[in-house]
């Protein structure tokens, strides 16, 4: 199975690698996957006072669909709000990537990372919580 | 140097060009049946095939007679198991084997329980090896069969076929082994190493695909099996169906340049996968798995944790190698060689066996080294695994949301 020209563009040149500073209010993080299964995914953004992600970064251990997927998230969170980032489906990624039915599961994962890292700001700045992941299957 | 590099040796070798030359004769000039017995058509397809088992039994020091041929170890895997099973019901029913032979000697056993049978799967110890006192422990007056294979295909490493041969001889029970990958690697004598039947492949050796054979034992003691396909009794009877003879006579070819080349040839291939071995287990958190005196020659499994074994191979895209990750196989499940040597899901998923073989040069073995080391890195650069162990986090403390 060959991976497509996107998959593999996002895997030789991932964006936004990095680390955020998980203990400031301006940063949400998202750890999702384990170890167990082949996949960990961490998602972070950083949002100003008008709720607009102004950065994102993510590390990912998992397979090259898995860190294209959590690559391309943070390229469409960043400029984003909020509560626009917590519209970004899954599918949306699939056909992005043109991931094949196998690798769906990679997007899930970073659906799941994008909607916990929302989260976990919303918690920080005493928001409510919003609809909760996916890929508990 | 051409790119990309074949390093995957366990799953299939190229055919030796050599080889391929004595093929090609019975392609067209000698297309006969090797069964027609009143033509020079079907006399020149049988030398081939007689000469061939010559070459075949030489190589592991069986009589020609012993040899059947086959389409492969998965069809000699099956015929021996069920074969076995079928020609000495009245004696037993019992088979022991273990957790990490081959998918066709566990699908076999699996289809003997079917039939009524009782097979008892012994677990494997830490470096892949069985334990013979379990063996022992495990043996009954019921027990037909010990089918332990001879070198294992993910890892490596060589069961002491002597030692299990002689307590299934003890016990009156039969000793069948799959020795796919060890076949024409190391020395293999059935009459030394107490073997009743073996399978191997033509494909595993520098031989064309689709052929294969069984060693089935005629003395001491004599060993049937029923024949797994009706027609036209060929083999002995043991196996019908008109002979691959290309295939077969390629098949005679790669057994009589293993044995002639194995000695040079394993000492060559040991040095360089020591070597590669070496250079990798350099790298911080890199573990080989398997024992590391027991093995075969040309192979290596090793597990760089904090990487994902997929992913890992993408950024090796310059090499063939295979991994024992769950995202390469349809059931994403991570190897089960792996996981019974006691490995913890995400070590399976970190593997990746590299194979060496006759054609690897130290030049491919270097640049694999480097361009390895290169995707490691690379990937943990990526790892929030890998950036967690660096701050001291204990993983094994983490509620991780399995998915």
């Amino acid at each position: 199975m060959a991976y497509s020209e996107k998959v593999i563009d996002h895997y030789t040149h991932p964006r936004n690698v990095g680390t955020l500073d998980k203990s400031s209010t301006k940063v949400g993080t998202g750890l999702v996957g384990a170890p167990e299964c082949g996949d960990v995914m961490r998602l972070q953004i950083e949002v100003d006072e008008n709720h607009m992600i102004t950065d994102a970064k993510f590390k990912t251990f998992g397979c090259g669909s898995a860190i294209a997927s959590s690559s391309l998230a943070t390229e469409w969170l960043k400029g984003k709000s909020i509560d626009d980032a917590m519209k970004i489906d899954n599918m949306d990624i699939v056909e992005e990537l043109a991931l094949p039915p196998v690798k769906i599961h990679c997007s899930v994962l970073a659906e799941d990372a994008i909607k916990a890292a929302i989260n976990d700001y919303r918690v920080k700045n005493g928001l409510e919580v919003l609809e909760s992941a996916k890929s508990h299957h | 140097m051409n790119l990309p590099i074949y390093l995957d040796n366990n799953a299939t070798t190229p055919l030796d060009p050599r080889v391929l030359e004595v093929m090609l004769p019975y392609f067209n000039a000698k297309f006969g049946n090797a069964a027609s017995r009143n033509h020079a058509f079907g006399w020149a397809a049988e030398e081939g095939v007689d000469y061939a088992r010559e070459q075949v039994a030489k190589l592991i020091g069986a009589n020609e007679k012993e040899i059947i041929f086959t389409s492969g170890a998965t069809e000699s895997d099956n015929l021996a198991i069920k074969g076995v099973f079928e020609m000495y019901k009245e004696k037993g029913n019992h088979i022991i084997t273990c957790v990490t032979e081959h998918k066709a000697v566990l699908d076999a056993c699996k289809h003997v329980e079917k039939m009524g049978g009782l097979v008892t799967y012994l677990p494997v110890k830490s470096d892949g090896l069985i334990d013979l006192a379990a063996l022992e422990a495990a043996m009954t007056e019921k027990t037909i069969l010990v089918a332990i294979m001879y070198g294992n295909n993910e890892i490596g490493v060589i069961q002491p076929v002597k030692e299990i041969a002689a307590i299934a001889h003890k016990h009156g029970a039969l000793f069948m082994t799959d020795a796919t990958q060890t076949v024409g690697k190391i020395p293999v004598d059935v009459n030394a190493d107490g073997i009743d039947l073996m399978a191997f492949s033509a494909h595993k050796m520098y031989g064309p695909k689709g052929v294969g054979a069984l060693y089935v034992r005629r003395k001491n003691p004599r060993v049937k099996v029923t024949a797994q396909m009706d027609g036209g009794g060929h083999e002995r009877g043991m196996r019908s169906g008109t002979l691959n003879v290309p295939g077969i006579v390629g098949l005679g070819k790669a057994c009589e340049l293993c044995r002639l080349e194995m000695d040079e040839e394993a000492k060559r291939l040991s040095k360089l996968r020591d070597k590669l071995q070496a250079s990798l287990t350099e790298l911080e958190e890199s573990y080989v798995n398997g024992n590391v005196e027991h093995r075969l020659p040309h192979v290596a499994n090793i597990s760089f944790k904090y990487v994902e074994g997929e992913g890992l191979m993408m950024a090796m895209k310059d090499l063939a190698v295979s991994s024992g990750s769950a995202c390469t196989s349809a059931s994403l499940e991570p190897s089960y060689v792996l996981k019974s040597l006691g490995l913890s899901d995400d070590l399976a998923h970190s593997s990746i066996r590299f194979g060496l073989g006759r054609f690897t040069t130290e030049e491919e073995v270097d640049f694999a080294i480097e361009q390895t080391k290169k995707a490691v890195n690379h990937l943990r650069d990526l790892s929030p695994l890998w950036e967690m162990f660096k701050e001291g986090i204990d993983l094994d403390k983490i509620e991780w949301a399995e998915h």
